[in-house]
């Protein structure tokens, strides 16, 4: 671990790969303050450009950058405006914004960036501790384990998608995986679903499908509602960074205990920031005594720090999967997933092992990235919010241009402009009705290798025997079943108590 | 019927659709040598139409209770009451998204760019066209140099009548 750690430092400060992690950070922080942009659309619009580095080290380090600065970046705007840009930062707006309120929106800021700063690093290191103990027990595994790995995985996904939504969340998954047949597969010549039509040949771009997914229908709300992502600062002047020292003691055990908690809900697949943030802010309040928790709401330290801390450190935590396994545990990831295999890289247990140099710069560079949000990112606070005035008449072109851009750079063809749109007006409507969209990206990305595995230990079983031979597989199986059938019975025995009487339905 | 079961009745279609490209179009393409296969390039597709078909009809019938005691947020967009959001501005925009896929080529980037993004701002409302055209005219050209020179990715810049 050693050998590795150093060879990610050597890795990690060439000078070009901090360039990417400062780059990566300001970039992310700047265009994740706007209304409307999370840190998946801003990946995907990135993501050529990454690509366009052509080393997989550096732009792994500049995407990552870039989200961890999204995530600070829509922290910023939920204390500034209280319109969280990012699902992950809505936690941070009950106490920063009041905080704000009050005056206080630079040291907001400040607990905000420290808070990140710890739950980002104890993360990190968490990270280096459980990554290479998980790929070395993922290395045992075979295809029909990863198989059934991924099953839990999607199943999971939808699982923790919420009451009355998990069918849904399953429906959004499939639709993913029928969109991942279409075009030539890998183990067989032969292309399918394509109608016929050459440019569906080498299937549908991730790229395209994740702008059309979540950049294109934020977008179209923006338009639609243009009173969406005006909070219309009224915070006045960022002045005086500085908090207390005993504000100071009262957020040390809060970070110890969420960057702790966000790290393990990160790594688990489905959950991820929002929950996290969530949870912590749930905890801590519950966790408080009398006078602290009255002040939770109201502008409390440590209700700004909770969710900071632990959304941070489920970032973090989210890269175990991807790292060890190959298997996004979130949308997030899931990009971050394709943008690798564009690169020709593949993330798994081999990571380790064929490319040390990948692994371990992606992770240093998640200790200078938390860096460089602290000491750069802070201090150019007061002007970077200045891009919160930005007029939307010039914003949303600009937005709508870039997601263009990211489809046709990727492809270099114009078919695939006019799928971005079709796309994304499916994607809206399937806001409007209320479907969760990360499911089917993830779905759309694992799909591939879900079959690819599916078929391998078919071959080698000669049939469906490797679920019974491979107890293993048996049990991830069972698993993946009882994870989407368990909130649906437990809410259905919860509503039956509720009313008294077992309708049957 | 609610959208979210409309959605799911075309998705359900949609799947008896993909299934039967799937089960009764695909397999007489395979060459004999493959037939002896436990697995057919048609194989996963056929259980992702009959699983998605299942899941579909499960959100169609309402199998699974939705919790409808949750608001939708001043932000949130319900849709019932679309006509009173700027359809029509996101309409045009779309239409604008289109004629720039269908012209990127044969106008060239700086041109179909700059038209673009000086047109959806004066869709949103935008009239202070002295300053927009020359924002424009700046955004497109540094992208255009990032793009072609910094990743080395052709975009005809100009009209197809002035060359490459």
């Amino acid at each position: 671990m050693i050998e590795g750690i150093l060879i990610g430092l050597e890795a990690a400060f060439s000078i070009q790969n901090l360039l990417m992690v400062i780059a990566g950070c300001l970039i992310g922080t700047f265009i994740g303050m706007l209304p409307g942009l999370g840190p998946m659309s801003i990946i995907a619009i990135m993501i050529p450009v990454a690509i366009g580095i052509g080393d997989p080290a550096a732009a792994l380090i500049l995407l990552a950058g870039v989200y961890y600065g999204a995530i600070f970046g829509g922290s910023t705007s939920s204390i500034l405006l209280n319109a969280p840009g990012v699902a992950g930062t809505v936690a941070t707006s009950f106490d920063g914004y009041p905080m704000a309120r009050k005056g206080q929106a630079g040291k907001a800021l400040t607990i905000a960036a420290v808070s990140s700063f710890a739950g980002g690093t104890i993360g990190a290191i968490l990270l280096m501790i459980f990554a290479p103990a998980l790929s070395s027990v993922a290395l045992l595994f075979h295809s029909a384990e990863y198989f059934a790995l991924m099953v839990v995985g999607l199943s999971a996904i939808a699982a923790f998608a919420g009451t009355g939504q998990v069918a849904k969340a399953l429906m959004m998954t499939i639709l993913g995986l029928i969109l991942a047949t279409v075009g030539e597969g890998a183990l067989y010549n032969m292309p399918r679903f394509t109608m016929g039509m050459m440019d569906l040949q080498s299937g549908i771009s991730f790229i395209t499908l994740a702008m059309a997914m979540f950049a294109l229908p934020e977008a179209l709300f923006l338009v639609l509602n243009p009173a969406r992502g005006a909070g219309q600062g009224e915070s006045g002047k960022i002045e005086n960074l500085r908090f207390s020292r005993e504000e100071g003691k009262a957020m040390v055990p809060v970070i110890g205990r969420q960057s702790l908690q966000g790290f393990f809900i990160g790594v688990l697949p489905g959950a991820g920031a929002t929950i996290a943030s969530f949870l912590g802010y749930a905890v801590e309040r519950n966790i408080a005594k009398g006078d602290e928790q009255a002040e939770f709401g109201k502008g409390s330290v440590k209700g700004l720090a909770a969710p900071e801390t632990a959304n941070n450190a489920a970032c973090t935590g989210s890269f175990v999967p991807l790292l060890t396994l190959g298997i996004p545990g979130s949308g997030t990831t899931a990009i971050l997933l394709g943008a690798l295999i564009a690169l020709n890289v593949t993330p798994g247990p081999r990571l380790m092992v064929d490319t040390p140099e990948i692994f371990w710069a992606v992770i240093i560079s998640m200790f200078i990235g938390n860096l460089v949000l602290l000491i750069l990112n802070l201090p150019l606070i007061p002007y970077i919010a200045k891009i919160l005035a930005i007029p939307r008449n010039y914003l949303i072109p600009f937005i709508l241009f870039f997601t263009l851009m990211g489809a046709y750079i990727g492809q270099n063809n114009a078919t695939e402009l006019l799928m971005l749109v079709g796309l994304g007006v499916m994607a809206t409507i399937f806001r409007f009705a209320d479907y969760p969209l990360a499911p089917l990206l993830i779905g759309f990305i694992l799909g591939t290798m879900l079959e690819d595995n599916f078929s391998r230990s078919m071959q080698l079983y000669r049939g469906l025997g490797f679920i019974l031979e491979r107890p293993m597989t048996l049990g991830l199986l069972i698993l993946a079943a009882l994870l989407v059938l368990l909130p649906s019975y437990r809410a259905r025995r919860a509503r039956n108590r509720a009313s008294g009487v077992a309708d049957g339905d | 019927m609610a959208l979210d079961r409309w959605i799911a009745l075309i998705f359900v279609a949609f799947c008896c659709i993909y299934g039967y490209a799937a089960f009764f179009t695909m397999d007489h393409l395979l060459p004999p040598f493959m037939q002896r296969n436990p697995v057919w390039p048609s194989t996963f597709p056929k259980m992702l139409a009959v699983l998605g078909a299942v899941v579909g009809l499960i959100v169609l019938l309402g199998i699974e209770q939705t919790d409808d005691s949750a608001e939708p947020g001043a932000t949130d967009i319900n849709y019932r009451n679309l006509r009173e959001y700027k359809l029509g501005q996101a309409t045009v925009l779309l239409g604008l998204m289109v004629a720039y896929a269908l012209l990127l080529r044969p106008a060239g980037f700086l041109l179909a760019t700059t038209v673009f993004l000086v047109a959806g701002s004066a869709v949103l409302g935008e009239r202070k066209l002295h300053v927009m055209i020359p924002v424009a005219l700046i955004a497109t050209g540094a992208v255009w140099y990032l793009v072609q020179e910094v990743l080395g990715i052709f975009l005809r810049p100009f009209p197809f009548f002035l060359g490459n």
